[in-house]
């Protein structure tokens, strides 16, 4: 079997004597969908920047496409893509700013950054809107632009961090087929959410209650096991038994 | 490399696209440099003067009008009652007394002397200090006039006859402006320099970007120093604009060679973005790093010789000043300007703010993490 693009092995995170994210270990394949589901403080968001290398684990290893996070850091951030739960462009900047700019320095060249400014522009229809500010843009727009953004430089894994908070249905059905197009381009997508209409979109889901993995496997078998008609009803039974509080 | 050239190029879009940045670049140095030099004077002119005149004779007259026609005094009040020139100080009208006994010119005719009083109001002790020393100039001069009158002139003069003619090299005419553009000029600087920069990596914190480059593959120093250049090419265009400032308003034109201006303004700007850029990876917010860049700005600017000299703190304040690189910069704009100094002569100062620069820059770079 081949090595997994993430593997992720007793990762650990204590803040003072609160324990956000409790020994999880999982693997993560070549071009999967992998959502990273649980509630308010589950600690999704902890693990995902440990797994990214924004933050320092307290224990544990993580391996992405093969590579030791903590000590080939900068390997490992030439080849990922992340989308962070914040708006993470410029607002100031116009869209080809802002796309020459993220492109600029995975070390695309002018051309190449034409070709995709003239791409993405065509794939949102926002070619009459390439030379406004971002700021101009409306929210639905700005996440599909932030996510096109994330990927332009054809990493092999993307991290999503709660991509399609505040959007409206529309636009996350919308989001979720870019989502898929990447995927199909064979890029990994780690993505994190609390919708659980978008958990069944995911090849497999990992749901994390009280910072650890409660339960992993692809949604229609965790249905089955647990006896749901929904993801639904499965998060709720696995949510009901956390102790945290928000 | 070509990953920098990037960075640069959006660091200067986001700072064309801010009106906050380009309108403070241009204001800070217009109305520092016109309204503080004017304003901030130690000169004091136009003070309230009451006389309380019980003579009334041609001598008090006499020296009634020398005091207002000097141009430091103007008669606010004129009486023969002491409580009433006391009630328009008690009013705020007046800032000093002068007070003629009745009887002066008869004194000093006859008796060979009289007694003048003055009574200044205090409150403000650089005013009440600089009207009693005005008077006291004013007075003498009238003494001496009068005296001169008098004397059947002997072989030789019994007036004065050791005369100290003062020198003032430099500033010859004590231009209080002279002394204080140079000053502010450095000044300038450093609150565009500090301010800016320390802004600048917190507004990224603030919107969240900052996570976003952090998982890119840039290097530290590419992201800093991609921070500071822009600023810094901010600060040398503010020094410009005060340097035209200066002489267009104030007609001053450096002694000295400008170019040694703008090398060490050059190392300079590199340590106080320094101070800047460590600031902001302190701070998580705008306003922290507002406050904590305008506490140490406010210290650096009281500390640094620009209103007191240096030589006059007591021990521990001259430490702290000589640990403050605006001192330096006041020391060498002053220097230029008004002196005419050399390259040659500010070398040593270049050694330490070169050395204040790499200490900040170093703790910046060691304490700006892509992980937290």
């Amino acid at each position: 079997m081949e090595t997994p693009v993430i593997q992720v092995r007793e990762l650990t995170k204590k803040f003072g004597h609160f324990t956000a994210v409790d020994h999880i270990s999982f693997d993560v394949h070549q071009g999967e969908i992998f959502g990273f589901l649980g509630a308010n403080g589950a600690g999704k968001t902890t693990a995902m920047r440990m797994i990214c290398g924004l933050l320092t684990p307290t224990s544990g290893k993580v391996d992405v496409l093969g590579l030791n996070i903590a000590t080939q850091t900068d390997a490992v951030k030439r080849q990922i893509g992340y989308m962070s739960q914040k708006f993470s462009l410029y607002d100031g900047l116009t869209v080809r700013e802002n796309v020459t700019f993220y492109g600029g320095i995975y070390g695309m060249g002018k051309d190449q950054l034409k070709l995709k400014i003239a791409e993405l522009a065509e794939k949102l229809g926002l070619e009459d809107k390439i030379d406004h500010q971002v700021s101009s843009l409306p929210l639905g727009w700005k996440q599909k632009l932030a996510f096109l953004v994330a990927i332009q430089h054809d990493p092999k894994v993307v991290f999503l961090d709660e991509p399609t908070g505040g959007v409206d249905p529309i636009t996350r059905r919308q989001f979720w087929e870019l989502i898929y197009e990447a995927a199909e381009r064979g890029i990994t997508v780690f993505v994190t959410t609390h919708y659980m209409d978008e958990a069944e979109y995911c090849d497999r889901v990992c749901i994390m209650v009280d910072g650890s993995v409660a339960a992993l496997d692809r949604p229609e078998n965790l249905r089955h096991k647990m006896g749901k008609e929904t993801m639904h009803e499965v998060f709720y039974q696995l949510a009901r038994a956390a102790q945290r509080q928000e | 490399m070509s990953t920098f050239k990037y960075v640069l190029q959006k660091e200067f879009q986001q700072i064309r696209r801010n009106p906050t940045i380009v309108r403070m670049m241009l204001a800070v140095p217009i109305i520092q440099l016109i309204v503080l030099p004017f304003a901030a004077d130690y000169e004091i002119k136009q003070l309230n003067l009451a006389v309380v005149d019980q003579d009334h004779s041609s001598y008090s007259r006499e020296l009634i009008g020398q005091m207002t026609a000097s141009g430091y005094f103007q008669l606010a009040n004129y009486s023969s009652n002491f409580n009433e020139a006391m009630g328009a100080v008690e009013r705020n009208e007046a800032d000093l007394i002068l007070e003629i006994p009745a009887h002066f010119e008869r004194d000093l005719v006859r008796e060979d002397g009289a007694t003048l009083a003055l009574h200044a109001n205090a409150i403000n002790q650089v005013k009440g200090g600089l009207s009693q020393l005005y008077a006291g100039q004013i007075i003498r001069r009238f003494n001496n006039q009068i005296r001169s009158e008098w004397v059947q002139w002997p072989r030789y003069s019994p007036v004065e006859m050791v005369k100290i003619e003062p020198q003032l090299w430099f500033n010859p005419h004590i231009n209080y402006h002279l002394f204080m553009v140079p000053g502010i000029l450095a000044v300038l600087i450093t609150m565009v320099g500090s301010f800016l920069a320390s802004m600048n990596i917190v507004q990224e914190k603030e919107a969240g970007t900052i996570e976003q480059i952090n998982v890119t593959p840039i290097k530290k120093y590419q992201f800093l120093l991609g921070k500071m250049i822009p600023f810094w090419v901010m600060g040398m265009f503010s020094l410009t604009l005060g340097l035209v400032i200066a002489y267009v308003v104030y007609g001053i034109v450096s002694v000295g060679p400008l170019w040694v201006i703008y090398a060490f303004s050059a190392f300079y700007l590199a340590a106080i973005l320094g101070i800047g850029l460590l600031i902001s990876t302190f701070a998580d917010n705008q306003q922290q790093a507002t406050f904590v860049s305008f506490f140490f700005v406010m210290i650096f600017i009281l500390m640094s010789g620009l209103y007191t000299p240096v030589e006059s703190m007591p021990d521990w304040a001259k430490v702290i000043a000589y640990a403050n690189p605006v001192t330096y910069m006041i020391q060498v704009v002053r220097g230029v300007m008004i002196k005419g100094a050399g390259f040659m002569d500010i070398l040593p100062f270049v050694g330490i703010i070169g050395a204040f620069g790499i200490f900040f820059n170093a703790l910046a770079v060691w304490r700006y993490r892509k992980t937290v």
